[in-house]
């Protein structure tokens, strides 16, 4: 029987990149999962609680809850800082709820990050896919340090045909995103991502690959600001060979 | 304007684009980041002695009474006097006061953050009486009317050639930028007042419950011979910097002083017990520990209790980007960085202090170096929750994320959104690039692109795609 998966396709690559949300269908459907995208999903509610609004966040969360249920199928996201507000911060959210806090603490269980449900579950690395050129990963700060997935992306892009992985200086540093951190405080948020951007461009990598499409969206703003031909993509469109 | 009153956003302003602050923060941090690594690996198992300091630290403060009466006790055991004051002022009161009857002039100073919590040199300076920090940063520091701006290296700010002006102009040295010519200045000119100082001042590493120890560790000396040359002697002591024995001290002066500045040991670790005893060569006559509140008590019975079993290592600060593009400055605090933005809201308020806690990036990185593990973007989280309860919050946010809320809570009316931001988009957007953006979000393209929206979701092509299956299917 196949393998059935939900997919949280995460609300920036549903309304930004629809194009990598396809990479990552592909990915999955050729691992050989079945997909199941429930309908009517939105964000997970990490903007409003990373903001301080917990009011807001919790009803975003109890919508998020309601649209994958209290089954058992793993919940996939390809996201680490999504994955990681559903994992860490939904039980948080509802502490004390008897009837919330069960089923954050349910959907918490189920969600995984992309490259750990492909590495970690599947146990797949060879995807098959195939780069020619240099890459180089950042590793994004919720999928690093609050997920602990680091050597899983790396597993995977070191199994790409025809591509050169090179670590770039301050790999594991923020690369100044921050949600609304990037809002409020926009200078402090640009001087962190120069630095990045500056690490970046001296690996002389074509893509920068990330997990996060929010730290990519940074990057690539960055980037194209300074006219750079260096573009970030998300792991999915590398390993779907769709990163150009 | 003066510091106090400038906003952060003015102070970060200001520090935002220093090069010259960011290369000599840059290689501090960088190499107190890199030795770090290094000498707790020189440990038999660094997570696990980790693990054990949180365990020790997390203990001690949920016996904070227990263990504060034991302190309390034992200095007094070994003839030292305890003093409680219950905020800076009071300790500052005590202090001067000592120092008044005994006819102190001149009080030398090891570094203390704690001191600056409270003021006390401007408090002692009121009263006629000469604080003289010994610390060659806390030195430098003061020579410049300055302010400290990391809690370990308070100079950090400063470069080797305002070393060499200050010296110049104050002690009237000749211009170098020979460290070790600039160190010896310093000595030279601090070595008489150690001799001419009536009384000796320090803050604690550590206080031990079980003996009345306080441990100060420096690498100068300075704090040794603040602590036993003068005829009195005075400690400044945060009422939550306890450990229970000596066994307990051991590990924690392994941890600090590998996560603080990458030392194995620090060139000097001093312990004292009680003032000069019958027959002691040398040793203060009397000893008083100043035992300071200021707002933990409250603290302790919040959720941020967690807060006070911070070791004060500044490997937080080491570790924080945010921290390395503005500087301890721009915080406005005694305690910058991520553990400033955690304890300057709670000891000194929202009012002055309700940006601190948002101004993260929520990295981790703080979290991944705390040697006794303290979930500092977590306590920021909840502050950040704290802030918005108690109103601190720019108007166009809570629109903003209100109106964000209600529509994620409804798909369709969520998917016209992303709909109507994909039109917007398109119309101000540049080879699918947008530029500029009216504020508040310039502060995203004042530095970068941002992209157009999909004119189709992921969600619709998803949709499409199952009704072609499906059509598929059904024809078969």
């Amino acid at each position: 029987m196949k393998r059935k998966v939900q997919l949280f396709v995460t609300c920036l690559i549903d309304a930004l990149e629809p194009e990598t949300g396809d990479c990552v269908v592909e990915l999955l459907e050729r691992a050989g999962i079945q997909i199941d995208v429930p309908e009517g999903q939105t964000c997970c509610g990490q903007p409003a609680f990373n903001g301080g609004f917990w009011e807001e966040a919790r009803a975003m969360a109890k919508h998020t809850i309601e649209v994958f249920g209290d089954g058992d199928l793993p919940v996939v996201v390809p996201s680490g800082s999504c994955g990681y507000m559903v994992a860490h911060h939904y039980p948080e959210l509802f502490q004390g709820d008897p009837v919330w806090y069960p089923r954050a603490v349910r959907l918490s269980g189920r969600i995984r990050e992309l490259t750990q449900f492909l590495v970690d579950d599947l146990g797949v690395t060879d995807l098959g896919a195939r780069f020619d050129g240099r890459l180089t990963y950042h590793a994004s700060c919720h999928l690093l340090r609050g997920m602990g997935i680091h050597r899983q992306p790396l597993a995977l892009l070191s199994k790409v045909q025809g591509a050169e992985l090179v670590t770039m200086e301050g790999e594991q540093e923020c690369c100044g995103f921050g949600g609304l951190f990037s809002i409020k405080f926009g200078e402090i948020s640009g001087g962190m991502m120069e630095r990045k951007l500056d690490n970046i461009l001296a690996t002389g990598a074509q893509r920068v690959v990330g997990c996060d499409l929010s730290c990519l969206l940074n990057i690539n703003g960055g980037l194209h600001r300074r006219g750079s031909s260096v573009k970030g993509v998300h792991i999915a469109r590398i390993l779907a060979g769709k990163a150009d | 304007m003066s510091a106090a009153t400038e906003s952060f956003k003015q102070r970060v302003a200001r520090s935002v684009h220093d090069e010259a602050l960011h290369m000599a923060l840059r290689r501090a941090t960088d190499r107190f980041g890199a030795n770090r690594i290094k000498m707790l690996a020189s440990l038999p198992d660094a997570e696990e002695a980790r693990d054990r300091a949180r365990a020790i630290r997390r203990h001690t403060i949920a016996n904070l009474d227990r263990y504060l009466d034991q302190f309390v006790e034992s200095v007094e055991r070994a003839g030292g006097v305890v003093h409680w004051a219950a905020d800076g002022a009071e300790a500052n009161r005590i202090i001067v006061g000592l120092a008044r009857e005994r006819g102190v002039e001149l009080v030398v100073k090891g570094k203390s953050m704690i001191s600056e919590e409270t003021g006390l040199n401007a408090a002692l300076a009121a009263a006629g009486i000469t604080p003289q920090e010994t610390d060659l940063a806390e030195y430098v520091v003061q020579l410049g009317n300055d302010t400290p701006s990391h809690i370990v290296v308070p100079a950090v700010h400063l470069t080797r050639h305002d070393f060499s002006r200050l010296f110049h102009q104050h002690l009237g040295t000749e211009e170098t930028e020979d460290a070790n010519r600039l160190a010896s200045f310093a000595r030279a000119a601090l070595r008489q007042r150690f001799l001419e100082a009536g009384m000796g001042f320090t803050g604690a590493n550590f206080g031990v419950a079980e003996t009345g120890t306080i441990a100060i560790v420096t690498n100068e000396g300075n704090g040794r011979l603040s602590s036993s040359l003068p005829r009195y002697q005075v400690a400044l002591m945060g009422i939550e910097r306890l450990v229970p024995t000596m066994e307990d001290l051991a590990l924690m002066l392994q941890l600090l002083a590998r996560s603080a500045t990458g030392q194995k040991m620090s060139v000097y670790t001093t312990m004292f017990t009680g003032p000069r005893r019958k027959g002691d060569p040398d040793g203060p006559e009397e000893l008083h520990v100043v035992l300071l509140d200021n707002g933990r008590t409250r603290i302790l019975e919040s959720e941020y209790a967690e807060m006070l079993t911070c070791i004060r290592c500044g490997a937080c600060l080491n570790a924080c980007p945010v921290y390395k593009q503005i500087g301890g400055h721009a915080y406005g605090s005694v305690y910058p960085g991520p553990m400033g933005s955690v304890l300057s809201p709670l000891f000194g308020g929202f009012e002055r202090y309700a940006d601190l806690p948002h101004a993260s990036s929520l990295c981790g990185a703080c979290r991944e170096v705390c040697p006794v593990r303290i979930d500092l973007p977590g306590l920021l989280l909840h502050l950040r929750r704290d802030t918005v309860r108690a109103g601190h919050r720019p108007w166009w946010l809570k629109a903003g994320l209100a109106a964000y809320a209600w529509a994620a809570g409804s798909p369709s009316l969520f998917q016209m959104g992303a709909r109507l931001a994909a039109i917007g988009s398109g119309l101000i957007a540049r080879n699918g690039w947008i530029r500029g953006l009216p504020a508040p979000l310039n502060a995203w393209t004042d530095t970068r692109d941002f992209p157009r929206f999909a004119s189709k979701s992921f969600q619709e092509r998803w949709r499409e795609r199952q009704a072609g299956r499906a059509a598929q299917g059904g024809e078969r």
